[in-house]
């Protein structure tokens, strides 16, 4: 009996460890075919070089790629903040007539599949009369990475009491002061985090940009996509590592800068 | 402190004919009161019954449906919280936990333009009110929870509040902290002089605290007297029960006078009760008769009763609580209360027994 039990289990581990193979074997064959020396992306290796990274860096239309796509980052993670702190706030704090359908309204993005939202948007802006433009892909992003803020966001708040607030406003706080001396930064690493999160998402999204950006401006993914239909250089190698680093990086920094925080504020 | 000594007002709250709604449900009902400058004013009652709905609105945390407020004599219902200059601690403590001990304390002091120099002195000064002089670099959480309640309170009156509101202080604490910090509390209220409103549902924090009490019920205020007005002269049946146990005999008024009225109940008969305890009743209505199970007196068949009223009895259950023992009685058809110390030994389960009290510890009230 245990030792069948015991044999499910094995199973499963195994079946586990492979599922994790298929997935992360060919970003880790990326990570290393971007140091390889060789002309070719294959195996085996013919040794260790950074040449491919330097190319990156002479490289006009991919520098102007990572340019676009954190400018379009660093937007959509500020107006997705700020949108994301507001409409927790009023989810939260105020009773909001609707307020249920509005919160499902506004996570509803993550529910429906990227493509049929990317369509969607531009069949609205089309019906609309306006032509696509930067604003647009922002715009996009924005209604992509907002409901990840505002779940970060809105679980934070939950656990901040309303008496912490009042207490502040019997001592004399207005309820603006309040909400900057008190509300903000017991969200902070919430809302840094969801910034973080908007930053991440926005940076490696694909499927929505590729609908949305007018002609002539890429994204880095839209750039490596574009890339990839002529040939796969080695280049690509060393973009993929690029952006395996800072989609990784980002987060697991933000996590430790919020841990930081909560250590000293102990909340 | 008071710059118009010509026109100091007699109450520093007030609240007329205060009516809270919450949809179709009435939380409070016309609530009409009046606090004295300087006096220590519990609202009591069972949970539920609107006390915190009162303090909110006092705090103007809530707005009223209907009535007005007064602070110092001046209408308030349209003045904000943060513009009351009001001292509230809740019963969480709710410090801020991403700043120091003395950073809340001095959180309301920047809102009054005081100079830096005196931050520091005054912080220290509330520190060492509340006898926690050296913890004013920690963080909260690095303090206990009774260390932590007496923070808020530091909070609350450095500011040197109005009126400080404190919304069940101590019923997050353990029981002999608890205690302690009931003592301490009252202790500070004296020595500042602070008009204040407790909150609390526990009668015995009540009756040790304050000068004025205000029993709810259900929205509605029942009674207003010092402890022991609200203790001795109950005005209603509820305010029996809820300040510690009664046993309630419906009987009639015989006769009324000056000193006295005489009640007629069952079981005991004739009870003479003195007429400033039986202040509502009247000749010839139907009244009650409330006998405080500590007046309920048991005494073994043929002991001296002079002086007292008696009724035969048997004990039914003995309920052993230390210093005291309460029993439950058998008095013709009707189970009664008694609690007395233990002078000997308690009686015994089926025991016969008198029981008597004297006529001048009961309190009388008309029949609703
Ligand atoms: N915001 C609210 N909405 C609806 N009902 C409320 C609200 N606040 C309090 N109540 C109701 O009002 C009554 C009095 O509440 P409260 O003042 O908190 O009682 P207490 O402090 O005496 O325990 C309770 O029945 C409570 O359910
Ligand atoms: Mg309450």
């Amino acid at each position: 009996m245990e030792g069948r039990f015991n044999m499910g289990w094995t199973l499963i581990r195994g079946w586990a460890v492979l599922v994790y193979i298929f997935m992360f074997l060919p970003v880790a064959v990326v990570v290393l075919l971007s140091f390889n020396a060789s002309q070719f992306g294959n195996f085996p290796m013919t040794g260790f070089s950074f040449r491919w990274f330097v190319e990156l860096a002479g490289n006009e239309a991919i520098l102007r790629a990572f340019r676009t796509s954190i400018i379009l980052g660093l937007l959509t993670a500020l107006i997705s903040t700020t949108l994301g702190v507001l409409a927790s706030l009023a989810l939260v704090r105020y009773r909001v007539p609707g307020a249920n359908a509005i919160s499902t309204l506004l996570i509803a993005p993550i529910l429906v599949p990227e493509v049929v939202l990317a369509v969607a948007l531009l069949l609205f802006l089309n019906f609309l009369g306006v032509n696509k433009s930067f604003g647009l892909l922002l715009a996009g992003h924005v209604i992509f990475t907002l409901p990840f803020v505002i779940l970060v966001v809105q679980a934070r708040l939950v656990s901040i009491k309303r008496d912490v607030e009042e207490a502040a406003m019997s001592l004399g706080a207005s309820p603006v002061q309040t909400f900057f001396q008190i509300t903000l930064p017991l969200m902070m690493p919430a809302v840094l985090a969801g910034g973080l999160f908007a930053f991440t998402i926005s940076f490696d999204d694909i499927t929505g940009t590729l609908f949305w950006k007018p002609g002539g401006v890429e994204t880095v993914p839209t750039q490596i996509f574009a890339m990839l239909r002529n040939s796969i250089s080695p280049e690509i190698n060393a973009l993929g590592t690029v952006m395996i680093v800072m989609t990784v990086g980002l987060p697991l920094l933000g996590a430790a800068i919020a841990r930081a925080m909560a250590r000293k504020s102990g909340t | 402190m008071n710059t118009h000594p010509e026109s100091a007002p007699v109450s520093s709250v007030t609240l007329n004919n205060i009516v809270k709604r919450f949809g179709t449900f009435t939380a409070v009902h016309k609530a009409n009161l009046e606090i004295p400058e300087g006096a220590f004013v519990t609202l009591l009652g069972p949970s539920g019954c609107g006390k915190t709905t009162n303090l909110r609105m006092i705090a103007g945390l809530l707005d009223p449906s209907e009535g007005e407020i007064l602070i110092g004599g001046k209408r308030v219902n349209d003045v904000p919280i943060h513009k009351r200059n009001l001292g509230i601690v809740f019963q969480n403590y709710a410090l801020f936990p991403h700043k120091t001990v003395a950073e809340n304390i001095a959180f309301g002091l920047k809102y009054r333009n005081v100079p830096k120099s005196d931050v520091a002195r005054r912080v220290q000064e509330a520190l060492d009110l509340v006898q926690l002089p050296d913890v004013g670099h920690r963080y909260p959480k690095e303090l206990s929870g009774g260390q932590q309640q007496r923070i808020a309170l530091a909070r609350a009156i450095v500011i040197e509040p109005e009126v400080l509101l404190l919304d069940e202080p101590l019923s997050a604490l353990d029981a002999n902290l608890r205690e302690d910090m009931r003592v301490e509390l009252k202790r500070i209220q004296s020595k500042i002089g602070v008009t204040t409103v407790f909150v609390t549902h526990d009668q015995s924090e009540a009756l040790a605290m304050s000068d004025k009490i205000v029993v709810m019920s259900a929205g509605r205020i029942e009674q207003v007297g010092t402890p022991e007005e609200v203790y001795n002269t109950p005005a209603s049946e509820f305010v029996a029960n809820f300040l510690g146990a009664s046993n309630i005999l419906a009987g009639a008024c015989v006769t009324k006078d000056a000193d006295a009225a005489l009640l007629d109940v069952p079981l005991f008969g004739s009870v003479p009760v003195p007429a400033d305890k039986a202040p509502a009743v009247t000749a010839g209505a139907s009244a009650k008769l409330v006998l405080r199970a500590e007046k309920l007196v048991l005494m073994a068949p043929g002991s001296d009763t002079s002086g007292m009223v008696t009724a035969e009895a048997v004990v039914e259950t003995v309920d052993y609580q230390g210093q005291t023992v309460r029993y439950f009685l058998r008095v013709g058809d009707r189970q009664l209360q008694a609690i007395n110390m233990i002078d000997g030994r308690p009686f015994a389960e089926g025991q016969s027994v008198t029981a008597a009290f004297r006529p001048q510890d009961c309190a009388a009230l008309a029949s609703a």
